[in-house]
């Protein structure tokens, strides 16, 4: 009986193309973004918000933009680790140049570094697909990675070879590094998270989303209906790589502090993958599901077992945490291949019907 | 036939004309050396046992082969090597004789897919889904529901086409073509695997299309009856060489097609 | 001017004025070549059989390494711990069919290539646990491999060939040739085409394809355990090996996906390509070349002829 769309006419086709078309999904919506805005920042403790609320949020970034392109353009990317790694350089590069200039404006303008790069690297998927794609991104992830670690220029010489973020305030406010309040970095990663995923929401609705979709779906008929196959996946690569980006800049500037080379390696591209199809491969509200239970679930494996007289190493807690990753993720495929967000689908379809099976 | 009082076909302006093409595959031949035209607003069927060729001369005709020889003339212009997209552009649309819709996606975002040459907001607007970008959705919106009661599938809209059977299918793959509100329509066997009532539903769309919108259609089809009811005119491939080309009444009396069909040896 | 000297000229330079450094190179990126291929061959057993691209291959060759070398550590003899690790491979090929392809027939191919990427991580995670994270170092000799080198004089210098490369040269070849005699005479090996053509074929006229597909997992089990030895004894086993699994990848795009024949010269390419090329280029980049070069050269070459060395133009219909 609560979740009921019965009786909700739509009178114009703009209501009835919203993205929630349903009240009772709007109020849930407003009810998450309250909880996120307000209860979290004033009731939240330093662990909740910096240690899980802040990467959740900058993973479900991320998988978002891995999303765009493998959910709904169907191009197979394991390259996203290399493409938040050129966001986090290019971020620290640019506020090493230009240390005056507004910080947030320098992690989204990241974005257009590591898009211009995932173009490049998008090039050769006009001729190859599937798998071969798949190792043509890799390429990109070697090559990035070893930039990132041979050449000095992008960590600026460091004798440590790692990117140190250096202090940056706004309007009086540190906003990054050490003195910053993690209440301040908080609200900066929810900022843009909300408004970056309300973009690509709307993206992803229209002719745009569509295109990708044609593409991913069928992309000979894609072309006779006349989707031009390069522009589309390559505008594809562009957007997903800027997510990734800005998400690799967040996860440096207000996560870790400081972040060597190996941070961007493969095994992060693999990570943001299994979140993606964990969360349901075309689903936003999927990416969060996806991101939510891959990061948190070694936090809970590692924290839960002594809290009941369980004592574990935290190497073990590696290894298991690999074992049921992996194990879930072929459950999922057996299980639901669309991922959490079709169980989610399935559980909003339940309620609809209640109190009847169907 | 058709009635009488359809547009005069029999004198009508070429839309399209393929002169002398020619198609092989690594040695073996596809097409050798056919021609005829397609007039505008007639219906024109392309018939011919299996292996004749018909799906590859489609092919050709909206840029998915490149012919090794002859030109293609669509629209008074001789036209060079092209892409399909480039034919989209055009206005040629096209049905495929295994569906060929995007199956992840709900029937009326197919037929919206269908619009995509039409639709121009760029990606600022787009990113932000309201004003122009909007404005644009929804009259377009319009355009693809009068295409959705045409084809009479107002309950299947929010359906993803892989779970519609089969006709239905076909119908909103039409619909996506329609969409494009093409010059030049391809219907590659609408009515291949449907029952006899599927095929009337089908047939009454096909005509409906070429009268009120006034769209050129070529089809191909094995069942000769529908060919009789439906087409202006006919033309006959066998092993890739034209080998009729005229009204139904003709071509059925023609010698060769009957050899054709009965399977006299070569 | 510098720049292009140092790109074309230097390097050509150096390889005349020390051919027996050349050679050297040579030899060293043929040995990583064979092992290369042979990861890429136990990949092309099970897509040339199920059409599953096994992501995983490169984890089971470490992952059998490791449980041979686990075991011995536990106190099993050398020969035991060979018998159980094969065992062992063959219990995890009757599992993959089982748990993994069994429910997932009929998905489309990408959905079984990120299962592989599950059993990639859930056989990281469950070697760790059982044997631990630490390297270890390949039972060799306890094998009964040869240790030591062969030095020949050349050109005024010297060539260094390590027995255990040219083991494990030779084992290559054998298997090689044990698995086209497999392919081309056996009946199994026989079914084993006619799936790979087709399954539903092969299921018409009475090849049962779960009996295919454990045997193929399990052949591409003994491939990657020969292959963990031989690699175990040239470095150390340990995960960090995935690295090098990874690249079976690019020496398939190479060879293609379903050519046994494509898969050697592949992997030879690579080998000999990035061992060249770091060695005469690398300095002018800033070395550690090595980790990308296999894949810049993968993509340049997709570009090109995007079939493989030995695959057919593929002809798109519709």
């Amino acid at each position: 009986m609560l979740y009921r769309e019965a009786g909700q006419f739509k009178s114009s086709y703009t209501a009835d193309m919203a993205v929630f078309p349903i009240l009772q999904d709007r109020i849930g919506l407003g009810i998450v973004l309250f909880i996120a805005v307000v209860i979290i920042p004033y009731f939240g403790s330093s662990f909740l918000i910096q240690a899980i609320m802040i990467p959740f949020l900058i993973f479900s970034l991320a998988s978002i933009g891995l999303n765009l392109l493998t959910g709904y353009t169907g191009l197979l990317s394991l390259g996203t680790g290399a493409f938040m790694g050129v966001g986090a350089y290019a971020c620290y590069k640019l506020t090493t140049y230009f240390p005056g200039v507004n910080i947030i404006v320098w992690i989204l303008a990241s974005g257009f570094f590591s898009a211009a790069v995932g173009v490049v690297f998008g090039l050769p998927s006009l001729r190859i697909k599937g798998f071969y794609l798949a190792v043509a991104t890799l390429a990109a992830q070697f090559f990035l990675s070893w930039c990132f670690i041979r050449q000095p220029w992008f960590y600026n010489y460091n004798t440590s070879g790692a990117i140190e973020v250096p202090t940056r305030a706004l309007f009086g406010i540190p906003v990054t590094g050490a003195t910053s309040s993690f209440t301040t970095r908080y609200f900066v990663v929810l900022g843009i998270v909300i408004v970056m995923t309300w973009l690509a929401s709307n993206l992803v609705h229209g002719r745009i989303g569509r295109m990708w979709m044609a593409v991913r779906d069928m992309d000979l008929a894609a072309e006779l209906i006349g989707i031009r196959l390069l522009q589309t996946k390559l505008l594809a690569f562009a957007i997903s790589s800027f997510y990734s980006g800005v998400a690799g800049a967040l996860l440096v500037f207000m996560w870790y502090g400081s972040a060597e080379p190996s941070v961007f390696d493969v095994n992060l591209s693999f990570f943001i993958l299994f979140m993606v199809i964990i969360g349901g491969l075309g689903s936003l509200t999927g990416s969060f599901f996806g991101a939510a239970l891959i990061f948190i679930l070694p936090i809970v494996l590692r924290y839960i077992p002594p809290k009941l007289g369980i004592p574990i190493q935290s190497a073990t807690v590696d290894h298991i945490q690999y074992m049921v990753i992996g194990a879930l993720i072929v459950i999922f495929l057996i299980a639901e291949p669309a991922g959490l967000a079709r169980l989610w689908q399935i559980g909003k379809q339940k309620l609809r019907v209640w109190p009847f099976p169907y | 036939m058709r009635a009488p009082d359809g547009p005069d076909v029999m004198a009508g302006e070429v839309l399209l004309s393929v002169a002398n093409v020619s198609l092989s595959f690594g040695g073996v031949k596809a097409i050798s050396g056919v021609s005829f035209d397609i007039r505008k607003g007639e219906i024109r069927a392309i018939i011919g046992p299996n292996g004749a060729g018909k799906t590859s001369m489609l092919n050709v005709i909206n840029g998915f082969y490149q012919p090794q020889e002859g030109v293609i003339t669509f629209k008074g212009k001789a036209r060079a090597k092209m892409r399909p997209h480039d034919a989209a552009d055009g206005g040629i649309a096209r049905t495929f004789q295994n569906v060929a819709l995007f199956r992840g996606m709900t029937a009326l975002d197919n037929i919206m897919a269908g619009r995509t040459l039409k639709m121009h907001k760029n990606l600022f607007w787009q990113l932000l889904r309201h004003g122009p970008a909007m404005v644009e959705e929804v009259e377009h919106r319009h355009r693809v529901e009068e295409i959705i009661d045409f084809l009479k599938i107002q309950e299947i809209r929010r359906t993803p086409v892989a779970r519609l059977p089969y006709g239905l299918q076909k119908r909103v793959e039409l619909g996506r073509a329609l969409a494009m509100e093409p010059d030049l329509l391809l219907l590659d066997e609408p009515m291949a695997g449907m029952n006899i009532e599927e095929k009337e539903d089908m047939s009454r769309f096909i005509l409906d299309v070429n009268e009120h919108y006034g769209t050129t259609i070529a089809l191909i089809e094995h069942d000769m009856g529908v060919v009789m009811d439906l087409s202006d005119r006919v033309v006959v491939l066998d092993h890739g060489i034209k080998i009729a080309d005229g009204t139904p009444a003709e071509v059925m009396k023609n010698q060769a097609v009957i050899d054709a069909y009965l399977g006299v040896a070569h | 001017m510098d720049i292009l000297y140092k790109a074309f000229i230097d390097p050509f330079m150096q390889m005349g004025a020390a051919p027996d450094l050349f050679v050297q190179t040579l030899w060293d990126g043929l040995v990583a070549g064979v092992l290369y291929s042979l990861i890429a061959l136990g990949f092309v057993l099970i897509f040339k059989a199920s059409g599953v691209f096994n992501f995983a291959q490169g984890i089971m060759v470490v992952f059998a390494a490791l449980t041979l070398v686990g075991l011995h550590e536990k106190g099993v003899p050398a020969y035991l711990a060979l018998a159980i690790t094969i065992g062992i491979m063959f219990l995890l090929a009757v599992g993959v069919e089982k748990l993994m392809l069994r429910p997932l027939v009929n998905q489309p191919d990408i959905i079984l290539f990120m299962a592989t990427f599950g059993l990639t991580y859930f056989l990281i995670g469950f070697g760790e646990l059982i044997f631990g994270g630490d390297p270890k170092v390949m039972i060799a000799t306890q094998l009964g491999l040869p240790r030591g080198a062969i030095d020949f004089k050349f050109a005024g210098g010297f060539v260094s060939l390590q027995k255990i490369d040219i083991a494990a040269t030779i084992i290559a070849s054998i298997m090689v040739a044990s698995l086209a005699i497999f392919f081309q005479k056996t009946r199994i090996g026989r079914a084993l085409r006619a799936v790979a053509d087709s399954h539903k074929a092969a299921l018409s006229v009475g090849i049962s394809l779960e009996q295919i597909w454990v045997i193929v997992w399990f052949a591409a089990g003994l491939v990657a355990l020969a292959t963990g030895i031989m690699w175990g004894a040239r470095s150390e086993v340990s995960f960090a090996l995935e690295i090098i699994a990874l690249k079976a990848l690019p020496v398939l795009i190479l060879g293609g996906f379903t050519s046994i024949p494509g898969a050697i010269a592949g992997g030879v390419i690579i080998g000999v390509g990035e061992k060249i090329g770091e060695f005469y280029w690398g300095p002018l980049l800033g070395s550690g070349i090595e980790t990308w070069l296999a894949y810049v050269i993968a993509l340049v070459f997709l570009l090109f002829r995007p079939q493989g060395l030995f695959g057919e133009k593929i002809i798109e219909r519709i």
